[in-house]
């Protein structure tokens, strides 16, 4: 409890609440619209300080947890509750909100306060989406959010924004109504939309199949994996710095979240019938969309692949079922979120000054901002899987617990760690050094107060990450081990014939 | 047939309605133009007067008056009342509308008062006779409002359309009937339920009527194939006609499916339910598709109508309690979300501009941030995502229709909204990320204002706590089964 409310329920709606009330001062006082945004969002960061300090790390259940009847006709309840798997992505969220905040700072003249406000909202629709243990309280936090993104890439997006926006939100409508109709199957045959009673029901072969891959379109789509990402470089390129970043570091993550906490435990039978399909998706996105990072000349588009191609890792890590592959895994996903979202925005700081996300466009830039270079470096090199930054913790485990199942899929996996390196590197070469590559290069300016505070934070927490991954691995054992031992028991009895 | 005087009972707001109605038709025809108010504040006392009638008889067990032809139970009185704010909230929205297009006359007031007895007739009528005698002063009253505009070339176009296939549909639920009393030898809802059990179900006669039936239903819901008339008479009506005849009419034709269907020829339920079925895809995959072509938003929102009368046959097609009770709710919603609708087209119109071209809409979030967040309520809701209240209807239609093993219906089903949020999403677009071009100041009364302010927020209200009009709507079915 905190200011008289349960804490979980405070993470969500103190953003919302301060969403709105941007939204109230109108966007006439830009000045009042960013300050309050700022404010909101650095208290609602706060506030979810406690999930981590207060977190029991022995216990493998719900923590937190608030439970209140919502909808008496369909047995729909207001649940609430973490656990180690995620409780960290709501740190991450926030967290996020608060980047994307900034980064709006200047660069957004028009509707500032719709636009704060959407970013607010989205913040604790995000984490509700963490925090829901209902299915139905879920899909509502998970659609409700495709609108202010929705709006943020149609209103401040570039020029294709039209096409990137609604590309974005019936793809993800597609997959999510399916999921819809699993969680409807699953609530008449159990009585209620609660999730963990969906983990516990049984279910045959054939069910557990076909959910499985009501889920899959749903969650697939999000992660991105391939071949259902074509979306998210459209997406990304379009949409503006915080869109991109709030896309890369937290919608991904849902995706992947909605697999461990659907897909696997409900469908554990199903999961492990199809875990040939899964692996063999993970492994084109890690190397066919590693190729295609490559040859792209759009610095957006190429973090943007670079990005599904690293969330392959994470779904590798999730069907190997190993306890080593599934906390790589989630260390992954959370390193991904401080990095991507730390290169869109050094893409960002740059496009704000020339105006151009082709590579082509710059060269030199080390010369006229120093500091920034510096940044941008650390990022390309973490994001490449450098030894002591994060991106390096989970790949390494997920190729770690990968090479214990089948030699070659670490092979092929390992295989971004030079790919990886190469498009990133390669990039940061073209742009950032070499002589003055025209006069926009020679007229840029060296990063703000401002900007270097939001580069530095994420510097400390990559850095911190590479170096002493423990306590975040800490957080996640009990429940990972929980999960896995969930799996490995069949659900199916006696129907387990396909 | 015997008269008694507690017979006059259940129909007091019938009644009182028919008497105001005629006052107001022979004391309009004494007022100059500019007492014309007093004209629209009697339609709407007289709404007001129906329920606090309404609500103080109101009877949870059904009573039956004039021989078994009328009923007055909870659906009846709860359906009513819906009716009377539905009635209300359209002639507040079109004041200002048909103000300032010459509509502001006792015709208008009186017609809508007579669709609407026709409706409370609909939703009463426990005997075929009955049902269809409220049907049809329903669609007469509907066609002439549609053709109100006299000078008005695509106005008088849509009438006489709406007139000749209304007749022609009227003529086939008629002879359906006909067919109906012939296997059972009643007219009466109860005695027809009662006669089936009895009857084999293979019947000739029987099933032939009840084809007859449902296409005459199916032709008053504007389910495919009998939905040609709407997108004409959407479109060529004046606005403020066509918000009253996509709102307050399928509450009664909601009432008009339970009394006839589900009610009288429940025991037939194997032999409607794969009809319904296939309308229900039919009209989903078409309205969907069709809207998308669309540039008239009102032709745009006539084939959203289409879709959503698919959605609601999943929810009576289930044939079960769960199932009524939801195609209920999504009735009551759709109205909801109708009214915001065409109550935005109204909103945005003025003298010698119409709003109803999707172009008019552009930038709307620059001119009126609000009127925008409303729309964009209404669209969401639409196309069916959460946070609005449209969620919950399709939720609760897909669960009844899953329930009864349409898996391969609810899944064409969520396919096919997909398609149907494309359009919705294109308002949304066009308010939003592109520039006004139309940049006259929105002038709207206080009193339209605020209650398109509260419709809107209801559709969101009603989304985050959808369970009192859930629980209502489960009630009312409840009682009435």
């Amino acid at each position: 409890m905190l200011l008289g409310m349960p804490l979980l329920s405070l993470v969500i709606w103190m953003p919302i609440f301060f969403g709105v009330a941007v939204l109230v001062t109108g966007d006439r006082n830009a000045f009042a619209a960013r300050w309050l945004a700022l404010i909101g969002a650095t208290l609602s960061f706060a506030v979810t300080i406690p999930l981590y300090t207060q977190f029991d790390l022995a216990s493998a259940g719900m923590q937190f947890v608030e439970l209140a009847p919502w909808i008496e006709t369909f047995k729909i309840n207001y649940h609430l509750g973490v656990d180690g798997i995620s409780v960290l992505f709501i740190l991450l969220t926030s967290f996020t909100t608060v980047l994307a905040v900034i980064a709006g700072w200047k660069v957004i003249e028009k509707n500032v306060a719709q636009y704060m406000a959407a970013f607010l909202i989205m913040s604790g629709l995000m984490i509700g989406v963490f925090a829901a243990l209902d299915a139905i309280l879920f899909y509502v936090f998970w659609e409700a959010m495709l609108i202010p993104m929705f709006i943020v890439i149609g209103v401040w997006g570039g020029a294709r924004r039209v096409y990137a926006s609604i590309k974005f939100f019936l793809y993800t409508l597609l997959g999510s109504l399916l999921m819809l109709v699993a969680f409807i199957y699953l609530y008449l045959k159990s009585g209620s939309f609660e999730i963990l009673q969906f983990h516990q029901l049984p279910l045959s072969l054939k069910e557990q199949v076909l959910i499985f891959l009501a889920f899959f379109t749903a969650f697939a789509v999000k992660v991105p994996m391939w071949p259902v990402h074509t979306w998210l470089p459209d997406a990304h390129v379009e949409a503006p710095t915080g869109g991109s970043v709030v896309l890369a570091a937290i919608m991904l993550k849902l995706g992947a979240y909605g697999f461990l906490r659907f897909s696997l435990p409900i469908t554990p039978d199903g999961s492990h019938a199809l875990t040939g399909f899964m692996i063999t998706l993970s492994l084109i996105a890690v190397v066919y969309i590693g190729l295609v990072a490559l040859v792209q000349t759009d610095m957006k588009k190429l973090i943007a692949y670079s990005s599904i191609s690293h969330m392959g890792f994470v779904t590798l890590g999730f069907f190997i079922f190993s306890a080593l592959g599934m906390e790589g895994a989630l260390v992954q996903m959370i390193s991904h979120g401080f990095i991507s979202g730390a290169m869109f925005l050094c893409v960002g700081v740059m496009y704000d000054r020339v105006h151009s996300r082709n590579i082509a466009d710059y060269g030199g830039v080390a010369n006229k901002m120093p500091m920034f270079a510096a940044f941008f470096v650390l990022f390309a090199m973490a994001n490449s899987g450098l030894p002591a930054t994060s991106g390096f913790v989970g790949e390494f485990m997920v190729i770690m617990g990968a090479i214990k199942v089948n030699f070659w899929y670490a092979f092929l996996a390992a295989s971004t760690l030079i790919f990886g390196a190469a498009y990133t590197l390669w990039m940061v070469k073209r742009v950032v050094f070499g002589a003055v590559g025209n006069d926009h290069v020679a007229h840029m300016q060296d990063i703000s107060a401002r900007e270097f505070l939001v580069l530095a934070l994420l510097a400390v927490v990559v850095l911190a990450m590479g170096i002493y991954p423990k306590p975040f691995t800490e957080v996640m054992h009990a429940s990972v081990n929980n999960l896995l031992a969930h799996v490995s028991v069949s659900k199916c009895g006696a129907d387990c014939a396909w | 047939m015997n008269f008694a005087l507690t017979d006059l009972l259940p129909v007091l707001p019938e009644i009182f309605v028919l008497l105001m109605l005629c006052v107001i038709l022979i004391l309009d025809l004494f007022l100059a133009d500019d007492l014309r108010f007093i004209s629209y504040g009697l339609t709407l006392l007289t709404l007001a007067g129906a329920a606090a009638i309404t609500a103080s008889t109101f009877s949870i067990m059904p009573v039956l008056a004039f021989s078994n032809m009328f009923v007055d139970d909870t659906l009846s009185d709860v359906l009513k009342l819906m009716l009377y704010g539905v009635v209300g909230t359209v002639l507040i929205y079109s004041r200002a509308y048909i103000q300032s297009r010459g509509l502001y006359r006792g015709e208008f007031f009186v017609l809508v008062l007579f669709a609407m007895l026709g409706m409370m007739v609909m939703i009463s009528g426990s005997h075929f006779l009955t049902l269809y005698l409220g049907l049809e002063l329903l669609s007469l009253s509907l066609y002439a409002l549609v053709a109100l505009q006299r000078d008005s070339k695509v106005a008088t176009e849509a009438a006489m359309k709406y007139f000749v296939l209304g007749a022609l549909a009227s003529g086939m639920l008629l002879y359906g009937m006909s067919m109906i009393y012939g296997a059972t030898g009643s007219l009466e809802v109860a005695k027809v339920a009662a006669t089936l059990p009895n009857l084999n179900h293979l019947n000739t006669v029987l099933v032939f009527g009840l084809v007859f039936v449902i296409a005459g239903l199916a032709f008053k819901l504007g389910v495919v194939p009998f939905h040609m008339w709407l997108p004409d008479v959407y479109q060529g009506a004046p606005t403020a006609v066509t918000l009253f005849i996509g709102s307050a009419p399928k509450i009664a034709a909601f009432a008009f499916v339970m009394r006839l269907l589900i009610d009288g020829l429940g025991g037939l339920v194997a032999d409607w339910q794969p009809m319904l079925a296939l309308m229900a895809l039919l009209s989903m995959a078409i309205g969907n598709i069709t809207a998308i072509a669309q540039t008239n938003i009102k032709r745009m929102l006539a084939y959203s109508t289409i879709s959503h009368m698919g959605f609601l046959l999943l929810g009576f097609l289930a044939g079960s309690e769960n199932g009524y009770s939801s195609a209920m709710f999504y009735v009551v919603v759709y109205v909801l979300m109708s009214l915001a609708g065409f109550g935005m087209i109204l909103l945005l119109s003025r003298a010698g501009f119409e709003a109803d071209q999707l172009e008019d809409f552009k930038g709307l979030n620059r001119r009126s941030p609000w009127y925008a967040f409303l729309m964009l309520l209404v669209m969401v809701s639409m196309a069916g995502i959460p946070p609005t209240v449209g969620f919950y209807a399709k939720l609760s239609v897909l669960q009844a229709a899953l329930q009864a093993g349409y898996l391969w219906l609810v899944v064409a089903a969520v396919l096919l909204s997909v398609i149907g949020a494309f359009y919705y999403l294109r308002i949304v677009k066009l308010m939003y990320f592109d520039e006004p071009t139309d940049t006259a100041p929105i002038q709207v009364h206080a009193d339209m204002s605020v209650l398109i302010s509260a419709n809107g927020l209801a559709i969101l209200a009603l989304g985050i706590l959808p369970q009192p009009l859930m629980a209502l709507c489960a009630n009312t079915i409840k009682n009435m089964l």
